[in-house]
């Protein structure tokens, strides 16, 4: 919303300055978003008088001036394109170091065709006061030569304001001015609209075409011919104020309806009733009617919009948009004029459906005064009979204002209770007079019977005004008070929390780097990644490329750690903790802890030679990750039912009885390419969810450490098995033969090649043996050793190596 | 009989000029050895009267102990000297780097929550989730979203297909869903802190399609705006790490709020360097306000008797703000130098008795 000083000073008495009103502007809740204060700017520009004009001996359109400065200084030199100086003449000077507003450029002294300028003499163009480019500024002659031109031009500053959803009466200067009153910045004016007695009937008549039942739809609707009217420009000040406010003046007829718009905050039109055909009638369209609006658009209406149609058809989109063939021209005599009130939810869907961003538009939806089109039709009739003369008809009215009538009770002690300031009774009546409520009555105990103003539909609860009395009174009044808190500050995580925070910190620690990546992905990677359903695609995604919701955070990753080594930073190790998506439900959504590595294991290095990354690596971090959130990492198996997108040899399944809780592996060739990426690529998903919640303890007390001081005895075994048995299982079974003497089980050697059977493959296991109460004797440990030997042949068919 | 002290002399010669530990113990040998001189010169001393023995035994004992001694010495010089060989020989360039290691990140995003919660747990508030993926009631309606409402329209929504009842869920458009999960879920007193992934429709130079916002809610009988205002201006100058911050509460509008504020943090901008605290100049960084009694209606709680504070912001904002990040849509970008240049090492855990910033 733009207004100027002068607008709003028409309805605010005030001595309060540009910048106190600004302040205050902002603090009442109405945002100053711009201040455009062109005394500002034109500070340093000042009235000179043209002593002589010659021609430039060089150039037949240039002019070589004397000026006097006005200012006791020596006279200047200046070179002229302009046609209209002349000697004697009263102009504005800039001289060199001012910046020209028009351009942003500082003026500067300079040769023109070889003889030196020395200032120029301004247009209202180059001076942003207008759009005059045919002369410089040609000042009345009595005006005082060496003064700024701030002090005798009539210069008019412009202020933007951001107007919330709530305040439909802001949307109109007067409304503004009523906020600042009651703010104390000053006093409303009074505003007295004397109706226009009409001397003749409208030819024009209005019947309603809305059901009993849509009525609410265009609940009243004002009208009345006006004929003999003269359309031309309208007067300077109207079209300086529009102007100034960013809209262009069109003609009076128009301008009228565009001034009371934003002085009052009441949209208007008006029609070439010699153009409209038969009577009018607000009515629902019919399926399909199309009508050109003023915009020249086309636009096709449902039975949801409202028009007003005449016998011919929808002549505009009420609320929203005139039609073209029925609009006001210069060659218009006879108007009709309409003040309309419209449904805001109906003018909001037509508006978003037809795509039409209107000033009536953006009125009708927040909410205008529903007592306002009598006040409407009146003003504007006074100023179309003033400036394009004519005679006005007698309304004619159709329906009533809907009922707005509210009574709400406020207890002042609420602004207390909710805002913690205290505010006297006596202010706060004052403070909702000022807003235009009535207060009907107040009972002993203090509270308030408030009748709320018309043009202040979102008060509608005692809320609504312990807002406006604490707004208007001020926040900054109100005491800034510590929370109540416990002493000593308790732990709030919880442990899905917690667990989160050290898994990201436990892979960082690790050489990957966490990112933050979109929930959404293109849909292709989507289904190369165990997702693509239906349920989880974007109806309206902000590109093609990011139209499905993540299944898995992968796809992401490796496309981010190709687009590194595309920039030059190879072998990236990237991750990240967030949502992957399995169902377009609320909560269908798991919380993993995804990373990858891709190319090779480390840069070339004169003493470590890289290596490929490969499952292990995926399968260490995916363990530490485990680890970190709290998963028994001792209890876990390794099966090999990674899905589809690792690669199925080379990946793997971390389970918890049948539980999974991470897969692992390098990435699938197909997928690779898919995702138009380089391999080879060693990633995991961990799902942090999955992984059981340590049980509470009454204690944090640790079991009791039982180190023995006895030495443990550490043996070898070679075992030949079949190619296919895991490791994991030799080691399971080595581990479970004496539970009490073996501590430990490692895997120290991995052979299959000609020296065995095809198809066999050779496991040499490292078991250490703990003693807990006497030193082992060579019989202890023979006896250990076949209780191995018998656990892993029978577990794998293993045979010890010859 | 040998003369002793030529004897001395001799093998003490021999000793010094011994080149290595071999030829030292070939010395060792000829004097002290089974057959040795000196071994040799000790043995006559059983063919002498006891008188001359005493005085000979002590001479000869004299000469052995200072040959043995000379060994000795010489022993440890070329030891020492051999070490010394040999540690030059295994010199090694120790200005070569070392085996590689990589140093990972932490997202600013990360750090810049676990700050939050570490200021807000000390005022008690715990941290509440909710889904991404929402319905309509939890995003608009129960929070004071009138159907049709043009605040509606500011939040630029993003849809999943219509659903076979004909409704549509949707990416929240903010974290506030997740207070009216937490207040149809749990009773009064609450004070819970929202963090979390939110989604509009909106992609430019300042928006992207993801961000993270964060917000608090606090339901109970008693808490005003005065402790809206409090809480916030703890937080500030916590987070901040400023002792005073400037602060503007300005009035605006939310649909779950009312009264609602915006608030404005003092800053200074000289030199296009923008500084949190002192100065001239505003920055606004957060909403906030009393939650609206609509919305405690929806949420099954009586505003006659229940009333508190709801605020929210958005987490880059405020980290972009504290570490001088320049481009929100970096954030996003996965970008290994920008993640090493703006992330933090693994244990730099923001506490606030060890600090939040580094």
């Amino acid at each position: 919303m733009k207004f100027t000083l002068s607008w709003l000073k028409d309805h605010l008495e005030t001595d309060a300055t540009l910048d106190q009103i600004a302040e205050r502007l902002t603090m009442l809740g109405l945002e100053v978003e711009a201040v455009a204060d062109p005394r500002a700017t034109l500070a340093p520009f000042t009235v000179a008088e043209v002593l002589s004009a010659e021609k430039h001996p060089d150039a037949d359109k240039l002019r070589l001036c004397t000026v006097r400065p006005g200012d006791g200084g020596p006279d200047l030199q200046i070179i002229c394109g302009a046609p209209n100086a002349r000697a004697g003449m009263k102009g504005v000077l800039a001289r060199p170091g001012a910046a020209i507003p028009e351009s942003g450029q500082v003026l500067k002294t300079g040769k023109i065709r070889g003889v030196e300028s020395q200032g120029m003499l301004c247009s209202s163009r180059e001076l942003g006061l207008g759009d005059d480019h045919t002369g410089i500024i040609d000042l009345p002659a009595e005006t005082p030569v060496g003064v700024s031109i701030v002090d005798v031009l009539a210069l008019d500053p412009m202020i933007e304001i951001a107007i919330t959803p709530n305040r439909p009466d802001c949307l109109g200067v007067r409304g503004i001015a009523r906020d600042l009153a009651a703010s104390g910045l000053g006093t409303l004016k009074p505003l007295t609209v004397e109706p226009v007695a009409g001397t003749f009937t409208s030819p024009i008549r209005v019947s309603h075409g809305l059901e009993e039942a849509d009525r609410e739809a265009c609940p009243q609707f004002v009208g009345r011919t006006i004929r003999g009217v003269k359309n031309g420009p309208s007067p300077a000040w109207v079209r300086d104020r529009l102007t100034a406010i960013g809209l262009r003046p069109i003609s009076a007829l128009v301008d009228v309806t565009n001034l009371i718009s934003y002085e009052f905050g009441r949209p208007l039109h008006v029609f070439d009733a010699d153009r409209l055909t038969g009577d009018i009638h607000p009515r629902l369209a019919r399926d399909g009617e199309t009508i050109r609006a003023l915009d020249e658009a086309d636009y096709t209406l449902t039975p949801d919009d409202v028009v007003i149609a005449d016998d011919a058809g929808p002549q505009a989109i009420g609320g929203v948009m005139g039609g073209l063939e029925t609009g006001c021209t210069e060659a218009t005599t006879t108007v009709f004029l309409e003040s309309a009130l419209f449904d805001p939810r109906r003018i909001a869907a037509t508006g978003r459906r037809l795509g039409i961003d209107s000033d009536a538009r953006y009125r009708f939806e927040r909410g205008v005064d529903p007592e306002s089109a009598g006040m409407g039709a009146e003003v504007a009739t006074r100023l179309i009979l003033e400036w394009c003369g004519g005679e006005a008809s007698e309304l004619v009215i159709s329906g009533a204002p809907p009922a707005w009538r509210l009574e709400l009770s406020l207890d002042p002690v609420r602004v207390r209770t909710l805002c913690g300031i205290t505010v006297e009774r006596a202010t706060c009546r004052r403070i909702l007079e000022a807003l235009g409520c009535e207060i009907v009555a107040e009972d002993s105990d203090g509270v308030l019977t408030v009748l709320r103003p018309s043009w202040r539909p979102d008060i509608t609860a005692e809320h609504d005004l312990v807002e406006e009395v604490a707004r208007v009174y001020g926040f900054d009044r109100i005491p800034t008070v510590s929370l109540p808190r416990d002493p000593m500050p308790r732990p709030v995580l919880t442990g899905a929390q917690t667990r989160r925070v050290t898994a990201r910190r436990t892979l960082a620690a690790r050489g990957l780097s966490e990112c933050v990546t979109w929930s959404f992905l293109p849909k292709a990677h989507a289904e190369a990644f165990g997702g693509g359903l239906p349920a989880l695609d974007l109806a309206n995604p902000i590109s093609s490329e990011l139209d499905a919701m993540r299944p898995s955070i992968l796809p992401n990753l490796a496309t981010a750690a190709q687009r590194n080594a595309d920039r030059g930073v190879a072998n990236a190790a990237l991750f990240e903790v967030g949502p992957q998506f399995h169902g377009g439900e609320p909560g269908e959504q798991r919380m993993v802890a995804a990373g990858l590595r891709m190319g090779a294991s480390g840069p070339r290095h004169w003493d470590v030679r890289p290596r490929p990354v490969d499952a292990f690596d995926a399968k260490a971090d995916a363990l530490a990750a485990l680890a970190a959130a709290g998963a028994p990492v001792g209890s876990l198996q390794t099966v090999t039912e990674a899905p589809a997108w690792y690669h199925p040899g080379r990946s793997g399944a971390l389970k918890l009885g049948p539980k999974v809780l991470a897969w692992f592996g390098e990435l699938h060739p197909g997928v690779l390419r898919l995702l138009d990426v380089k391999g080879p690529m060693a990633a995991f998903e961990v799902f942090l969810e999955a992984v059981p919640e340590p049980k509470a303890k009454p204690t944090k007390a640790r079991p009791l450490l039982r180190a023995s001081a006895l030495q443990p005895v550490e043996r070898d075994f070679a075992f030949v098995v079949d190619q296919t048995v895991p490791a994991e299982t030799l080691v399971r079974a080595a581990k479970g033969a004496d539970k009490g003497l073996i501590r430990d089980v490692a895997v120290f050697d991995v052979y299959q090649g000609e020296r065995l059977e095809a198809g066999r493959k050779s496991v040499a296991l490292c078991v250490t043996l703990q003693p807990t109460d006497r030193t082992l004797t060579d019989e202890d440990i023979d006896a250990a050793g076949q209780k191995v030997v018998a656990a892993v042949a029978k577990a794998t068919g293993g045979t010890l190596r010859g | 009989m040998e003369d002793l002290e030529t004897l001395r002399a001799e093998v003490i010669a021999a000793v010094e000029k011994a080149p290595d530990l071999t030829a030292l113990d070939e010395v060792r040998v000829g004097a002290l050895g089974k057959k040795g001189r000196v071994t040799a010169l000790m043995k006559s001393l059983g063919g002498m009267d006891p008188e001359t023995r005493k005085q000979a035994g002590q001479a000869m004992n004299r000469v052995k102990d200072a040959v043995a001694q000379a060994i000795e010495a010489r022993r440890a010089a070329l030891e020492a000297a051999e070490l010394n060989a040999r540690l030059a020989r295994e010199r090694v360039d120790v200005t070569l780097p070392v085996r590689p290691e990589t140093a990972g990140t932490i997202h600013p995003i990360s750090q810049t929550w676990d700050e939050v919660v570490a200021i807000f747990a000390q005022m008690g508030f715990a941290v509440a989730e909710g889904p991404d993926i929402e319905d309509d009631f939890h995003n608009f309606t129960a929070l004071n979203f009138p159907p049709e409402h043009p605040a509606r329209e500011m939040h630029d929504t993003f849809f999943l297909p219509e659903r076979p009842d004909g409704t549509r869920h949707l990416l929240r458009t903010h974290t506030s869903p997740v207070q009216v999960r937490t207040m149809r879920g749990e009773a009064p007193p609450i004070r819970i802190l929202v963090p979390g992934r939110t989604y509009r429709s909106d992609s430019d130079m300042t928006h992207t399609p993801m961000f993270h916002q964060f917000e608090g809610l606090v339901i109970d009988r008693t808490t005003h705006m005065g402790h809206l205002k409090g809480c916030l201006s703890e937080f500030v100058e916590a987070y901040f790490e400023v002792d005073s911050v400037p602060m503007r509460f300005r009035p605006s509008f939310f649909p779950f709020t009312e009264p609602s504020a915006e608030v404005d943090i003092g800053c200074s901008r000289q030199g296009g360097e923008l500084r949190i605290g002192a100065g001239d100049d505003w920055l606004e960084i957060l909403g906030c306000g009393m939650v609206h009694p609509n919305v405690l209606k929806a949420c099954g709680l009586d505003p006659e008797v229940y009333q508190g504070f709801a605020f929210g912001m958005g987490l880059e904002r405020i980290a972009m703000l504290k570490y001088g990040i320049p481009d929100l849509r970096t954030f996003f970008e996965s970008d290994l130098r920008w993640l090493r240049h703006y992330g933090f090492a693994a244990l730099d855990v923001p506490t606030l008795h060890g600090g939040l910033g580094r």
